[in-house]
């Protein structure tokens, strides 16, 4: 038995990364109350997200979508073990202190809120807490890494049930990524620019042929088979949103949901965990939104 | 030899990339038959709840149990710990542990995560260079059993990695900052103790 020889460091991107690292193959949960909050984690949510208000009604209810308020997040953590995020709007770095200072384990700068700020997003290597960011595309993804996330969620588009734009979003990270590994040193630094993301970063994900952090999928997953196709398509684990507390039976979609993403290859797995699971969240189709209505568009 | 790392959910694809790394045959584990085929198994980090109801919901529970009683070397990280701990303090409602390790784990015992950190520990058994060693929410151990023995402790003199047998555990993470000492030290367990399923 001998004891520590250094000093004890907090925040470093090991560490932020590292919680991320912690929930792959996992499923984290959208929860507007402490007994959501309780239904998902006896469920086998990795993580919940707390909020006010699921995107499906944020949606509906429309108006200026905002943090939430810190006696419901306070009353969440208070429920459960698990890690509890909370959504903070883009550029709103002061969300962000309060977020932090309520001691959530992750925050979530999100274009599900209404930005706070159409120019910049959130200095993320300012906290000590770690980011989780949407993006639609490669370029998005390495801006944001750049700022500071330390986990990047491709958008989708939240509050549908459609999961056409999650896939979208996923095979366009994936299918840049593979274009990368594919280009010439010299063809990396036009790359670059056109990502508008860091020679350095795009060299290394042109080596590695993976992103430096955990990427998950959310936005329009709302049954076992869409959240096992994000993980064939190559996701680490899923966001599910509206998708379980607006269909007819939570608890049982929520448990099937967990059991898909683990075995996600084995469509027998999936069959058998689709049984007589109640109605799916009714749904959108994204083609019939109109353009200022696209979540995903915001960010950038 | 063939190695297991437990893939219900966490970060098996480091444990696995790293075994290999050391040369080691690598197997992911999800099903019982799976489980059948190795001489021992990595419990990798993660979040100990869903690892436990995954493995009960799939019919991995009750064998693990059965081979970590018949001697089947495993060596658990974080949740991997939690999993192996004979008592889980703050688990969640209805969580089972595997059990094995003559110990008492708190989970999530340093409170959220901006309270996550890394530092260098001594860990006498892997020679003088100390580990670099990461903790993510992490659990310690609070109560070491008679039978279990302690290889490394915090300043504050908390225990976080023991070893019973051929069990090893670590509250952090050598997956993730290249450190493969735990995982050669646990390799030579495995050869020697040339468990058959």
């Amino acid at each position: 038995m001998t004891e520590t020889t250094s000093a004890e460091q907090f925040g470093s991107s090991r560490v932020k990364r590292g919680l991320a690292d912690m929930m792959k193959g996992g499923v984290i949960m959208d929860v507007v109350n402490a007994e959501q909050a309780r239904i998902a984690e006896d469920a086998g949510a990795v993580a919940v997200m707390a909020l006010e208000r699921v995107p499906a009604d944020i949606r509906s209810q429309g108006g200026v979508a905002r943090m939430s308020d810190p006696d419901l997040i306070d009353s969440i953590i208070a429920e459960v073990s698990i890690p509890v995020m909370a959504k903070a709007r883009i550029g709103h770095f002061v969300e962000a202190q309060v977020l932090q200072a309520l001691n959530v384990d992750y925050i979530d700068e999100s274009e599900v809120l209404s930005p706070a700020d159409y120019v910049n997003h959130i200095d993320k290597w300012n906290f000590t807490v770690p980011f989780v960011c949407g993006a639609t595309n490669l370029g998005e993804a390495l801006r944001r890494i750049t700022e500071g996330a330390a986990m990047i969620r491709s958008k989708g588009e939240a509050g549908t049930g459609d999961v056409s734009e999650a896939m979208k979003h996923i095979r366009t990270i994936k299918g840049e990524i593979a274009r990368l590994s594919s280009l010439s040193k010299d063809e990396l630094y036009v790359a670059a620019k056109e990502l508008q993301a860091p020679y350095e970063l795009v060299a290394e994900i042109a080596a590695t042929g993976t992103l430096p952090v955990v990427l998950f999928v959310a936005g329009g997953v709302a049954t076992p088979a869409d959240a096992a196709m994000m993980m064939q398509m190559g996701a680490d684990g899923v966001f599910v949103g509206s998708g379980i507390f607006k269909s007819g039976n939570p608890q049982a979609r929520a448990n099937a949901i967990v059991k898909a993403v683990t075995f996600y290859d084995d469509p027998s797995v999936i069959a058998a965990v689709s049984r007589g699971l109640g109605e799916a969240m009714v749904g959108i189709n994204v083609s019939d939104l109109a353009a200022p209505h696209r979540l995903s568009e915001r960010g950038w | 030899m063939s190695v297991g790392v437990l893939a219900l959910q966490g970060d098996f694809r480091e444990h696995a990339a790293l075994l290999r790394g050391l040369g080691a045959e690598v197997e992911l584990v999800r099903r019982p038959e799976e489980l059948d085929r190795v001489n021992g198994l990595v419990i990798p980090g993660g979040e100990s709840s869903v690892m436990d109801k995954l493995a009960r919901a799939f019919g991995l529970a009750e064998p693990l149990r059965t081979r970590i009683q018949a001697g089947l070397p495993v060596y658990g990280t974080c949740a991997g710990l939690i999993m192996l701990a004979d008592t889980v303090l703050d688990a969640i409602r209805g969580q089972e542990s595997l059990g094995g390790l003559d110990i008492a784990v708190r989970r999530n015992a340093f409170g959220s995560q901006t309270a996550s950190f890394e530092t260098d520990l001594d860990v006498p058994v892997l020679g003088a260079d100390p580990v670099h060693a990461v903790f993510i929410r992490a659990p310690v151990v609070e109560t070491v059993g008679p039978r279990a023995t302690a290889l490394a402790s915090l300043a504050d003199g908390r225990c976080v990695a023991v070893e019973q047998g051929n069990l090893l555990g670590t509250s952090f993470h050598p997956e993730i900052t290249g450190e493969h000492r735990f995982h050669e030290y646990f390799l030579a367990t495995v050869t020697r103790a040339g468990f058959r399923g």
